[in-house]
């Protein structure tokens, strides 16, 4: 037997080994103690989109370390598990199926890929295990009569695509001054790009301004001919719906095409400082939304996690981060989370662990009042929250920020989404998918129960 | 010992040309059906189900097809994902726009379109070989790309290009619990192994081999090298188109074009290679390789970690699957370039000597 024998039957041994081990390896973090909260975390910390990834993981596992240092939930020890997807949709599912049963059963998935969320929006209902996209996700599940397990809290694209049309007619001094305008939209050649199509169509129609569609594919890197196109036609805005790498690099087409960055204007995912900081100086004067809250660093609670984290060297990924914006979306997004949690321990037993059923009453009653958020050290960084059985949204309070060179800054009042353009659509989109899934939407006497 | 055929004598056609001609390997695949059929539903539990086994199942079935195109016939493809993408989106159209259709007869038909499909992509085959067929078969990937982003018809008009399904079943059996989706998978996967060992048993796998061997002889002695090639990328197709729906429709339920990029082209095309081309217990090793073999890593690292007292970050075991994967693929293709199949027959020789080697 030589050496190149023994490597051979090993790794063969290791193969046949991976079919008998994959289970026991999953399984023994089964039956832990009661009294704890176990919230999976899909995140990617690898691949095309880990600049953006990573702060959000971040700030999302940071919040819940807080929680638990603070007292946990009304004392139930909240427990976290990562699981890196990638950003692909088959290892989402891989993710999902691995931390479902985890810790006594998953509270909440967030699954930070819109792909991802088309996919486990079919499993959840099954499973009977809430879905949380702040920020992101399917427009039409904020019908919650008919997508009984999602939340889209805070806002979903239609309302983003909805306040940038909004600010632009103020900008342009009233809504009847759009016509004629051109605006394109550079989009994610994804479910996520396309996501705010139907509403920009249905505000081009109201207003006659001239809506061009400029897709990129991913991850983004190759936008020559989208500039290109730009370029010849020069539109009056243009609106930038990407993630990632897509953003910066759209940043510097713009500057080497001589694209004005005042008039463009990002989603809330282009709206952070991985996409502009790499860009510098060239991306002074580009707009994007902010959902609720911008870069945060003097907010109470990131305080709060300097002190009581981070310097004793317990916090998740670098210091000067904490803050930033999408690290304020994760800490968000724990924190809605925890709330749904709390606010079902309300009605189902305090100090208890609260199952995925009893998890999904207490986020579709969520009731943040500005209060409570104050209390939390959220005061300045958002606004109140209420959801319904009809809402599963809650509020859609967004602002405008704009990068000044070197950090980001608000450039406009609050809006919220003309519920008037939204509605309409919301339920015509979700009765469409109702009809399809043969699924019957819940009467008010049901959502009652 | 234990493994050898002396004894047993064949004394009809029918004993001599059986598919497996001895005894021992009857009774073994007889008993890993019986497992997979009987035991595993009773064992794994649902995450091994969903995660780990589904995939599986329908990555095989996808790499049977791919190797009867590369492995057998000798055309190398890099638009398997496409055509994939096209039984998925295929069966889908069927599924939703004619009433009451049969989940079965909405996949055989996303089968038979991305059939028709492979023939016209297959084309090409006809005048390059090699790596430029390679080239010309990726004009299928990224036409269909562009066609199931762009054209709205295909996705039911979706607002963001994703499309769902749910509500399956099969005959009256709701597929619902994970273990009706996997004997569901298995069937049909059984099934068309069984048909693709006896094509390439049959005529039409002979002429493939002998395309793949030397296409200039093949003519000679009577083939016709256009029936060959065609046939083989549409039953190639067939495979993929079948394998794609079941992957949309029963692991992840609701899909983008994205599921079945140019990474999944080329997934498949690795599994074939590792598991050895042109043959049918390779596609299922190939498979077994690159699906299972990541998520293990991706769990045994951490574990492996807290063992020796140390927590690896999760960017830190998702690198280090990459590398190790790396790796072993390396490993494999210089230990044994025609692939995890030659090991296993192989060792399958060792075993016919055993105790007693020469």
């Amino acid at each position: 037997m030589n050496m190149r024998k023994y490597a051979l039957a090993a790794s063969l041994a290791a193969i046949g080994l991976s079919f008998t081990l994959t289970a026991p390896v999953h399984a023994q973090a089964k039956g832990k103690q009661a009294q704890e909260q176990f919230f999976p975390v899909l995140v990617y910390r690898t691949g095309a989109y880990a600049p953006n990834g990573a702060p959000w993981a971040n700030g999302f596992v940071d919040y819940i370390k807080l929680v638990n240092a603070t007292g946990g939930i009304n004392g139930v020890k909240a427990t976290f598990e990562e699981c890196e997807t990638g950003y692909a949709t088959d290892r989402s599912v891989e993710c999902y199926e691995r931390l479902k049963n985890k810790g006594g059963g998953a509270t909440a998935f967030q699954s930070l890929s819109t792909g991802a969320t088309f996919a486990l929006t079919e499993k959840a209902p099954v499973d009977k295990i809430p879905l949380i996209t702040a920020g992101y996700g399917r427009s039409e599940s904020a019908n919650g009569a008919v997508f009984t397990w999602n939340f889209p809290l805070l806002g979903t694209y239609w309302v983003g695509a909805d306040v940038l049309i909004q600010h632009i007619a103020k900008k342009e001094g009233g809504f009847d001054k759009l016509k004629g305008k051109k605006i394109s939209l550079v989009y994610h050649d994804s479910p996520y790009g396309k996501e705010p199509i139907p509403l920009l169509q249905e505000r081009a129609k109201m207003h006659g301004f001239d809506l061009s569609l400029l897709p990129v594919a991913h991850p983004g890197v190759e936008q020559k001919s989208t500039w290109l196109q730009i370029r010849q036609n020069r539109p009056d805005y243009v609106l930038l719906w990407g993630w990632g790498v897509m953003n910066s690099t759209a940043l510097k087409e713009a500057q080497a095409t001589g694209y004005p960055r005042e008039k463009m204007y990002g989603i809330w995912w282009a709206g952070a400082e991985p996409d502009v900081k790499d860009v510098g100086e060239a991306a002074k004067g580009y707009n994007a939304l902010a959902m609720q809250h911008g870069a945060e660093p003097d907010a109470k609670v990131v305080k709060d996690i300097l002190a009581k984290l981070h310097a004793k060297n317990e916090g998740t990924g670098p210091k000067d981060e904490v803050g930033s914006v999408l690290y304020m979306r994760g800490l968000i997004s724990a924190m809605l989370g925890v709330e749904g949690v709390k606010r079902a321990q309300e009605r189902y037993g305090k100090g208890k662990t609260m199952t995925g059923e009893q998890v999904r009453w207490g986020l579709e009653n969520l009731d943040l009042t500005q209060q409570k958020l104050d209390a939390m050290g959220f005061a300045g960084v958002m606004r109140p929250v209420q959801t319904s059985c009809l809402d599963h949204m809650g509020s859609s309070w967004v602002r405008v920020h704009t990068w000044n060179g070197s950090k980001w800054q608000f450039s406009s009042d609050w809006y919220q989404a003309d519920e008037k353009v939204i509605r309409p659509m919301v339920m015509h989109a979700s009765l469409k998918y109702a009809e399809e899934k043969k699924i019957t939407p819940r009467t008010p006497e049901q959502c009652k129960q | 010992m234990i493994y050898r055929e002396n004894g047993q004598f064949k004394t009809s056609y029918a004993a001599d040309q059986q598919i497996f001609p001895i005894l021992q390997d009857r009774w073994a695949i007889l008993g890993i059906l019986a497992f997979a059929f009987i035991a595993v539903p009773l064992l794994a539990d649902e995450y091994l189900f969903r995660a780990i086994l589904i995939p599986f199942l329908i990555l095989s079935l996808a790499a049977l097809g791919v190797n009867l195109l590369v492995g057998y016939c000798g055309q190398i493809t890099l638009g398997a994902g496409a055509f994939m993408a096209v039984g998925a989106y295929a069966a889908y159209n069927f599924f939703v726009r004619v009433d009451d259709m049969p989940l079965l007869a909405a996949l055989l038909l996303g089968g038979a379109t991305s059939a028709a499909v492979g023939v016209v992509f297959g084309v090409p085959s006809l005048r390059v070989r090699g790596l430029y067929l390679a080239v010309a078969t990726l004009a299928a990937q990224f036409f269909w790309d562009w066609a199931f982003l762009r054209i709205k018809w295909f996705t039911n008009d979706s607002s963001s290009g994703s499309v769902s399904v749910s509500n399956l079943s099969v005959f009256g059996w709701d597929l619902k619990s994970p273990t009706d989706v996997y004997l569901f998978c298995l069937a049909v996967l059984v099934v068309f192994a069984l048909l693709a060992k006896n094509m390439t048993r049959g005529a039409i796998g002979r002429q493939w081999m002998a395309i793949r061997d030397m296409d200039v002889a093949a003519e000679v002695i009577g083939i016709r090298p256009m029936y060959a090639k065609l046939s083989a990328f549409a039953v190639s197709s067939f495979f993929l188109g079948v394998a794609g729906g079941l992957w949309g429709f029963v692991h992840l339920g609701a899909w983008e074009p994205a599921a079945f990029s140019l990474d999944r082209s080329f997934q498949l095309l690795f599994m074939v290679i590792i598991g050895g081309l042109g043959s049918i217990m390779g596609s299922f090793f190939g498979a077994a390789f690159i699906v299972i073999l990541p998520i293990f890593l991706n769990q045994m690292l951490p574990w492996l970690g807290d063992l020796v007292g140390v927590s690896i970050s999760t960017a830190g075991v998702s690198h280090a699957e990459i590398m190790i994967f790396g790796a072993l693929i390396v490993f494999f293709l210089i230990v044994e370039p025609h692939g995890i199949a030659r090991l296993w027959s192989t060792a399958k020789e060792k075993l016919r000597l055993w105790p007693f080697p020469h």
